[in-house]
């Protein structure tokens, strides 16, 4: 029994080495169409996964590089500005101060000037009145005088009795003290 | 394969399947087999391929790391740099194969299609046309066929043994090793497994003393499946690295 199974089997099989022909044209059908669809299909595919990967890396990596350079050149930019608006500054107060100085300089002087020509005034105008005031009391010393002279001539003329008594009372005064 | 007399050992009528309907080889076991490897292949790459995003899904990672795999380490580092046109044939060739020989211990289908020796054949005609057709492409047909002849830089005397073997070895030696080579570990492989668990079998439905030693068979049949997965990858592997290398050396300035 088993000897028929083993012959049987063996009549079936022939050798293994030998192919079969249907066995292989259907591996050459079955591997050109797989190979057809991989070919036109899946490799392509992942190619173009492959190219997109590396590229939005790659263009990331640019992207961040750029900005980065741009940040740089901004920030360039601003220390820039920066320091050019502090040496403007730094001028602006410099030439304040400077202003500033000249200006005090020139209100001082001005102010010196100012006193010099009231003081001068001041002067001139004592001495204006004084003069005035000494030409007046020497006008008014002179009537004065004048009438003075012209009362006590006048008074002299027409009290001659007055006179006389003056003159007598002296006369008596000098008597009684002798 | 239940014996009622001795123990009936496996052999190559086990590589022998009727067919599932009709009387022709076209509707036996093998032949589904490699109809369906093509199918899920072809399958899962075109699914996992389909979106081609930039951050993968896991599908689309797995299959980019495959085909990665094969361009870089079967293709750029072996062909060089015009490598690129090979890499469909190899990456078709190198999945192909692989599932084919998975289906060895896929449960329920554990039959692995290129111990049927008409598959390899077909892969390796694939492959020897392709390696013969760039040389002869890339350097002419006279200059292609001399430097097979006379490789260059020997004496003279020596063509008379060298160029018989390097004749032999470019037409006839390679193609056959290669698909002989696939073939033999599927085939010796798929046997193997045979005998460990059919004989587990056998001894379980023996004598007290067999029964109670069989499952150091079965234990053997399993680790021996773990092995296979083993083998099976790796003559996928070495069935696509010797194309490219056939294909490197065809299209080289020097042979």
């Amino acid at each position: 029994m088993s000897t028929q199974i083993l012959l049987l089997a063996s009549e079936e099989a022939g050798l293994p080495i030998i192919p079969t022909l249907t066995e292989v044209i259907v591996g050459l059908i079955a591997f050109s169409l797989l190979f057809i669809v991989m070919k036109s299909k899946v490799v392509p595919r992942f190619e173009k996964a492959f190219a997109d990967r590396t590229d939005a890396i790659q263009g990331g990596m640019e992207r961040a590089e750029q900005a980065q350079q741009e940040a740089a050149v901004a920030l360039k930019s601003y220390q820039d500005q920066l320091s050019d608006a502090r040496g403007e500054a730094q001028k602006l107060r410099e030439e304040a101060r400077a202003q500033g100085a000249a200006i005090i300089e020139e209100m001082r002087t001005k102010a010196q000037e100012e006193a010099n020509r009231i003081t001068a005034a001041a002067r001139a105008s004592i001495e204006a009145e004084r003069q005035q005031a000494v030409t007046s009391l020497m006008q008014e010393v002179g009537t004065i005088a004048t009438n003075l002279a012209s009362k006590i001539v006048g008074e002299a003329l027409d009290d001659q009795v007055r006179q006389s008594r003056v003159v007598d009372r002296f006369l008596a005064d000098l008597e009684g003290s002798k | 394969m239940l014996a009622s007399g001795g123990f009936i050992s496996p052999g190559s009528g086990d590589f022998v399947f009727k067919p599932v309907f009709g009387t022709s080889i076209l509707f036996t076991k093998p032949v589904f087999q490699a109809v369906l490897a093509a199918i899920l292949v072809a399958v899962f790459f075109l699914i996992s391929s389909k979106k081609a995003a930039v951050v993968p899904s896991r599908a689309q990672f797995f299959g980019e790391s495959v085909y990665s795999f094969v361009k870089k380490d079967l293709g750029e580092d072996i062909i060089g740099h015009e490598f690129m046109k090979f890499v469909p044939f190899l990456f078709t060739l190198f999945t192909f194969i692989i599932v084919n020989n998975i289906f060895g211990i896929v449960p329920f289908m554990q039959f692995p299609t290129m111990s049927r020796f008409g598959f390899p054949v077909a892969l390796m005609i694939f492959t020897y046309v392709i390696y013969h057709y760039v040389g002869i492409r890339k350097h002419g047909l006279g200059k292609y066929l001399k430097d097979i002849a006379f490789v260059p830089g020997v004496p003279k005397w020596i063509y008379v043994i060298l160029t018989p073997l390097e004749i032999a070895t470019y037409f006839i030696i390679r193609p056959f090793t290669l698909a002989i080579r696939l073939f033999a570990n599927m085939f010796a492989g798929h046997l193997l497994l045979l005998v460990f668990i059919m004989g587990g079998d056998y001894m379980l439905h023996n004598s007290m003393v067999l029964k109670i030693m069989s499952p150091l068979s079965f234990g053997f049949g399993i680790g021996l499946t773990f092995f296979e997965f083993f083998i099976e990858c790796l003559q996928a592997y070495i069935f696509t690295l010797l194309t490219a290398l056939y294909i490197a050396g065809a299209i080289a300035d020097e042979h």
